[in-house]
């Protein structure tokens, strides 16, 4: 069935438009339930599908190939796609227990389907432009969400955050202005074949540059993450778990995308680029991560780490460090998603997001405590969990290529992420146990159950690295061979 | 005439950037919208503006204007208006509740409750 790919942008869009006719808030939530599950469902089915048949496309009414829009799954994407469900039912059921009626009665879950159709889409496109359009569709769903509620904090920060993604947007419909006035295409694997075509001159460069800028704009890199912390700082947890775990990733999915099917032909000045700035990036957010003493801030700057680690992967290409990538990527999604849901609950149950008025949690809830260790130590990279196998893949290609500088930053960088985690573990979880105003309303069993899951699954992810290592290496083959793509596509 | 364009279209930008970088939201708004004429008329330019009928059919012409620019146009504007029309919104309401347009005043991570 050709179809099938076209699900997981399908289901949560006519989920989306159907509720928001639905007044009744229980029906909200059965609905959202119900499709988040069966895009779950259809995400697995698709990778499956990827594993079995090789790279599965559609042409949208069946224009051929440079023609019309075509959706691409490869390995790669369909493993984000399943990964980006698997998040959402997590933050969807956190949402029942913690967004309040409020925010439900006014469209919360319509919007929530909308920005799964925007990740999903952004992630199967195989059309440049089409890739603009879904990265609005996500983009207009997070401004709602960030600004719903309205309190003074979330209107002040949302201001800051659309002008800074208004730019990015105009930068990206110039730059794609710019390719197309040089390649004449706007699918990408037609845009790739014509790049190789003309053997990549200089004007393609400062293209690769300016997609770098828009991309990074979202992305969060080093230059250009100024918007993240103050931004993600200010709407409800379930929201930042979702902004953190899908929305910067999409970013670096695109620089990924771009930047091995279009830009690998003069790699010397990108890609050296690009790991320069990935450097800099782990160091801003270590540094960030560090000096904090908000529980929300720390795990903010370690997006930003995780970013610059994903991107040094991707900059140094080969085939061990990009396999180490798409490892890495999928496992910081899981976990980041976990951690911003646990810091949620600590923050529900303490009233507070300062780490020096909270202390000993552990007393009292200890599957939080627990759930938050392992997630810490995951997030950190120790062997037997998820983060390990794809920073060791990442270093090792560092070493490979002589890139000792960047592979010691990333070394470096665990330790410092380590340490900055376990401040809030140690400091948050250990000692006197302390009573806080109205922490016996917050149902923290209901609460627990998302994170739980996340990391249950992070752990999963660690242990049965063995079975699921011949997937990523087959997202990562599309990645080091593009023939394989633009094959798919062009049929050729 | 692609120089011309580009010329303005370099115009247009350069006051895009001077007034975003200004204090007033207001000022930024209006930045945004030239931003994103430039831009619009930067595909129109990119695409080619060589002669040739309007892209209809009916016409018969011998050469067309190229359709695909147009049509990237008019998902850009419609695009950018839904986000100009929020941000003008999101602006009167922060004007409300925050009392200020003033984007130094909007400084500051914490939540100035």
């Amino acid at each position: 069935m050709s179809n099938l790919l076209i699900l997981p942008i399908l289901i949560p869009l006519f989920a989306g438009i159907f509720l928001i006719f639905i007044k009744n808030v229980n029906f909200q939530r059965w609905l959202s339930v119900i499709s988040s599950v069966a895009t779950i469902i259809a995400s697995v089915a698709l990778v499956q599908t990827v594993r079995n048949k090789g790279v599965q496309t559609l042409d949208v009414s069946s224009w051929e190939a440079p023609f019309g829009i075509t959706l691409v799954s490869d390995m790669f994407s369909a493993l984000l796609v399943l990964t980006t469900s698997v998040i959402a039912l997590a933050c969807l059921i956190y949402s029942f227990h913690s967004i309040g009626k409020e925010r439900e009665k006014f469209y919360y879950y319509s919007v929530f389907q909308f920005l799964i159709v925007g990740v999903n889409g952004a992630f199967t496109t195989g059309d440049i432009f089409n890739l603009f359009v879904f990265f609005e569709v996500m983009l207009m769903s997070s401004y709602v969400l960030l600004v719903l509620g309205g309190t003074k904090i979330q209107l002040r920060e949302s201001i800051k955050y659309i002008l800074v993604n208004v730019i990015s947007s105009a930068l990206f419909v110039i730059t794609v202005a710019y390719l197309y006035s040089v390649v004449g295409t706007l699918n990408m694997a037609h845009i790739s074949e014509r790049i190789q075509l003309a053997g990549q001159p200089g004007i393609l460069t400062v293209i690769a540059v300016m997609f770098l800028i828009v991309f990074g704009l979202k992305g969060a890199i080093f230059p250009l993450y100024f918007w993240l912390p103050g931004s993600y700082y200010a709407p409800p947890a379930p929201v930042m778990a979702l902004f953190g775990a899908l929305l910067t990733k999409v970013g670096v999915y695109s620089i990924t995308r771009t930047f091995t099917l279009f830009f690998y032909h003069d790699q010397g000045f990108t890609h050296q680029l690009i790991s320069v700035l990935a450097m800099l990036t782990i160091i801003v957010g270590v540094i960030g991560a560090i000096a904090y003493w908000d529980v929300k801030k720390i795990i903010i700057y370690n997006i930003i780490v995780a970013v610059g680690v994903i991107l040094f992967g991707i900059s140094v290409m080969t085939p061990d460090s990009l396999t180490g990538s798409v490892f890495y990527l999928i496992h910081d999604m899981l976990i980041k998603a976990a951690l911003f849901l646990l810091v949620g609950i600590v923050i529900r149950i303490t009233g507070t997001s300062n780490l020096k008025q909270v202390s000993g949690l552990i007393k009292n809830y200890p599957g939080v405590a627990w759930t938050f260790f392992i997630a810490a130590i995951a997030l950190a990279g120790v062997p037997p969990l998820s983060g390990f196998v794809g920073k060791l893949l990442i270093i090792r290609g560092g070493f490979e290529q002589g890139q000792f500088i960047g592979a010691a930053i990333v070394l470096m960088s665990s330790l410092l992420v380590l340490f900055s985690v376990m401040k809030i573990f140690i400091n948050g979880f250990w000692g006197t146990p302390r009573s806080y105003e109205g922490e016996a309303g917050v149902p923290v069993k209901w609460l627990l159950l998302s994170p739980a899951l996340l990391v249950g699954l992070s752990v999963l992810y660690g242990l049965g690295s063995e079975a699921i290592y011949p997937y990523i290496t087959q997202a990562s083959e599309t990645l080091v061979n593009p023939a394989i793509y633009i094959d798919a596509v062009l049929k050729e | 005439m692609e120089i011309l364009m580009a010329i303005v279209i370099g115009i247009l930008f350069m006051t895009a950037t001077y007034l975003m970088l200004s204090k007033s939201l207001l000022r930024i708004i209006i930045g945004t919208g030239l931003l994103s004429h430039g831009a619009h008329l930067l595909i129109l330019t990119m695409g080619g503006l060589k002669r040739g009928a309007a892209p209809l059919l009916g016409e018969y012409a011998k050469s067309y204007a190229d359709p695909l620019p147009q049509a990237l146009i008019l998902t850009a504007i419609v695009i950018s208006f839904g986000v100009t029309s929020f941000f003008l919104v999101l602006a009167y309401r922060a004007y409300q509740e925050l009392g200020t347009d003033n984007m130094d005043q909007l400084r500051g991570n914490e939540g100035n409750e």
